[in-house]
């Protein structure tokens, strides 16, 4: 027979016998705890081959339609592409003047600048507001994962074909988050998104 | 200094940045990835699955004590003399309600008690060793009050949003709270698009009625006996914020009593009852290691796993009982973890310490079951009889959950060995001696007969598929849209629904509104003794196929089905139905 001892034998008993030696708990503004974990200080290029800021220059202060394609998927995208076409135009005149769009491409070897401009022009896709975005191939690996379009199953995940197919949208000043899938009426992508048009400042 | 854990972590990283095809250490330095040390860092990694193993893709909660605060006891809710303005059956708009719905029931059943609850910004202590958290609570708590309701005692409640500007990180504050398993008309139940803002109110109108008083058998009885409900809750239910808002507090215990469950144990089923019948509402929350606060991945869209484990809002408390038996309703808040709850005694890990389920879901069984584990997942409930007279006086025992979770798929089905799993509360058997007039569970010949499942007079047979595509969850593959109702059942007919969860590795914990259902099959098989039993969350596994059996009586209007997973719900695991005199046939809707 054998002994455990007490410890190993209660492995979730919890964590701290004793009142555990605090630290100084740090303060951060929940805004700029959400700036640190999911959006890292990145450069990318739009499809016009400009260079952006991820957070200052795509994010901050925006109501912002965060999805991911790339130029040869022939799955969801498509359809994606051709909801977030019809989004745009509901936004009228909103669109490029606080809510923006941001399409991330999954394939950055093929998906140069130039490659994104053909794209959209070919979809009717962009235009003021609605940027495609390239960069590193490390880069725009980190902001999939960053950005939670992944699927916990390893293998799954690295099959570009079945990429996950959601809009995620929010106002970034008044950390309001969520997401719908890409694949929604473009009419109710929109109603989500009066869901969390608020002002700046609560 | 970084430990062995650290190590693993920055391996396990490392790995992954090297899969992903990160091997540059500039890469790495440059986003900020990496210490000056060369270590990886730990806190903010990858994704926010990245260092998953231990608590489910979250960051790793900061220590704290076990077993130093005592068990919340739920405040309960008291009624109010008169509302003003007065309740009306149209919406009161101009004095700010944000109900957009006429009540359908109101004259048929006014209201004998008025209530007002508050939802709002508060502080909660949720262990000594944590900062206090802003939250959102009702009457200024987290979980909010009990409502003790009786059948055949209509009630209405005001619910006012003072909810703030400022989320804090997290929370939709336009909301919509819904009675889970209520026999509610639409208006009333909390839909998930009926949501209102802050500076309104919304009245719900809880008929407290029994399902099938519309049913000339049952007219002079007020409903089928045989459908009472006991142990309700009530959370938010907003569409798309579900997850946000529940995690954030807004969660609360609803009971009902009537002739046999009277809240008196000298009568009726005589349950154990007043300071012995005592709701525990689990659930499992995550804190940043760096603030102490309380923290929700917003990005994640399979399944939250919380590495610290409360109970009425404490993190492990403890309970001092008296050796005598207590009625515990158990409910599992989420948001997304399956518990399987064991009595444990650390002094005797071998010995299984049988007790008794009497309710599923909040329906008493038809009579109690012996049993030594109860499985809940997010939203399913269970009383239980514990008997502490059979322990020792000074003896203590622990609720423990024994199902390994290690990611918001699901279980891993490995049921761990005693000791090695969760201890979520302490029972210390000190308090003196006391009367117990309740009567012995294995002693109960009946509670209630199951109302028949009658497969002879169905209306309709639908069939829903419960499927993740591209990441996003989907019922027959398509997505919940405020728009679309998605099927229309005709008012006092049965259904029997199939469901199909054919999405590999997940399990699905779906709950449909309205009625509660009885499940037909388990994959062909009769389903298990505790669930032999009127239900409202059916827990569908990997791979399975599950038939269950609905009326759909005496109310109309919309109603949800979905995954109470609720980051599943969120991510579209959701269809939007209604009940209509007269309804369709849409076998795949």
């Amino acid at each position: 027979m054998e002994k455990t001892s007490r410890r190993g034998a209660l492995a979730g008993f919890g964590s701290a016998a004793t009142k555990p030696t605090q630290t100084q708990w740090k303060t951060i503004e929940p805004r700029e705890a959400i700036r640190q974990r999911y959006f890292p200080e990145v450069v990318l290029r739009t499809q016009d081959n400009r260079p952006v800021r991820l957070y200052e220059d795509l994010v901050k202060d925006k109501i912002v339609l965060i999805n991911f394609m790339y130029a040869n998927c022939d799955r969801i995208c498509p359809r994606i592409v051709h909801n977030l076409t019809t989004v745009h135009k509901l936004l009228g005149d909103r669109a490029g003047r606080d809510v923006f769009l941001c399409s991330f491409t999954l394939d950055p070897t093929h998906d140069t600048p130039a490659a994104l401009k053909k794209y959209a022009a070919m979809h009717n896709a962009g235009g003021p507001g609605w940027s495609f975005l390239t960069g590193s191939p490390a880069t725009m690996e980190m902001l999939r994962r960053k950005l939670g379009f992944t699927d916990p199953d390893p293998v799954r995940d690295k099959d570009r074909e079945n990429h996950i197919g959601n809009v995620r949208y929010g106002n970034e000043a008044r950390c309001l988050w969520g997401a719908c899938p890409g694949m929604s009426r473009p009419e109710f992508i929109v109603e989500s998104l009066s869901w969390v048009d608020r002002p700046k400042s609560a | 200094m970084p430990n062995q854990r650290d190590y693993d972590n920055a391996r396990r990283n490392r790995q992954e940045l090297i899969a992903a095809g990160l091997t540059s250490r500039r890469d790495l330095y440059k986003m900020g990835l990496l210490s000056a040390g060369g270590y990886l860092v730990a806190k903010v990694g990858l994704s926010s699955r990245a260092w998953s193993k231990d608590g489910g893709g979250n960051t790793q909660s900061p220590p704290t004590r076990s077993f130093v605060d005592p068990l919340p006891i739920l405040v309960v809710k008291q009624p109010v003399a008169s509302l003003n303005p007065a309740p009306t059956v149209a919406p009161n708009t101009a004095a700010g309600e944000g109900r957009t719905i006429a009540h359908q029931a109101l004259s048929k059943f006014p209201p004998q008690k008025f209530y007002q609850i508050v939802q709002s910004q508060i502080q909660a202590q949720m262990s000594p060793d944590l900062p206090v958290q802003t939250i959102w609570g009702y009457d200024g708590v987290s979980p909010g009050p009990v409502y003790h309701a009786k059948y055949g005692e209509p009630i209405l409640v005001r619910n006012v949003n003072n909810l703030p500007a400022n989320n804090g990180g997290f929370g939709n504050n336009t909301v919509s709270t819904h009675l889970h398993n209520g026999h509610t008309p639409s208006e009333s139940d909390g839909f998930p698009c009926y949501f209102f803002n802050p500076g309104q109110f919304y009245d719900h109108h809880y008929p407290n009625v029994l399902a099938g008083f519309t049913d000339p058998q049952f007219a002079s009885a007020g409903g089928d006996i045989r459908e009472s409900l006991s142990t309700l809750f009530y959370h938010d239910h907003r569409i798309d914020f579900t997850a946000q808002n529940v995690y954030k507090g807004l969660v609360g215990q609803y009971l009902l009593f009537n002739n046999f469950d009277t809240g008196d144990e000298t009568t009726g089923f005589r349950l154990p009852s007043g300071q012995f019948d005592v709701p525990m509402i689990f659930a499992d929350r995550v804190f940043d290691p760096k603030t102490g606060q309380l923290f929700f991945d917003l990005f994640n869209l399979d399944g939250i796993l919380g590495d610290k484990f409360l109970v009425n809002g404490k993190i492990q408390p403890f309970f001092q009982v008296a050796p005598r038996r207590y009625r515990l309703r158990w409910t599992n808040s989420g948001p997304s973890r399956w518990y399987q709850l064991f009595l444990t005694d650390p002094n005797n890990l071998a010995t299984t310490i049988p007790f008794w389920q009497i309710a599923n879901d909040g329906n008493l069984l038809p009579k109690p079951v012996q049993v030594t584990s109860v499985e809940l997942g997010v939203a399913e409930r269970a009383d239980v009889i514990i008997d502490f007279s059979k322990f020792k006086p000074g003896q203590s025992i622990y609720i423990e959950n024994r199902l390994e979770q290690t990611d918001g798929r699901g279980p891993t089905g490995n049921v761990l060995a005693a000791g090695q799993g969760n201890f979520i509360l302490r029972f210390d058997v000190v308090l003196p001696a006391v009367a117990d007039a309740s009567q012995d569970p294995a002693t109960v010949t009946k509670y209630y007969d199951l109302p028949p499942v009658d497969l002879s007079n169905i209306k309709v047979s639908r069939n829903f598929r419960f499927e993740r595509g591209n990441g996003q969850w989907q019922i027959n593959g398509q997505f919940a849209d405020c728009n679309i109702n998605r099927f229309t059942v005709t008012q006092n007919t049965s259904e029997v629904w199939t469901l199909v969860n054919s999405s590999g590795g997940w399990m699905h914990p779906i709950h449909i509104h309205f009625e509660e259902h009885q499940i037909i099959s388990r994959n062909g098989a009769p389903p298990p003794l505790v669930e032999k039993s009127r239900k409202d969350v059916i827990q569908v596994h990997h791979d399975e196929t599950n038939q269950i059996f609905f009326r759909f009586r005496d109310f109309t209007g919309r109603y949800p089905l979905h995954c109470h997973n609720v980051v599943h719900e969120d991510h579209a695991m959701m269809a939007l139905w209604s009940i209509e005199p007269s309804g369709d046939t849409n076998p795949q809707p």
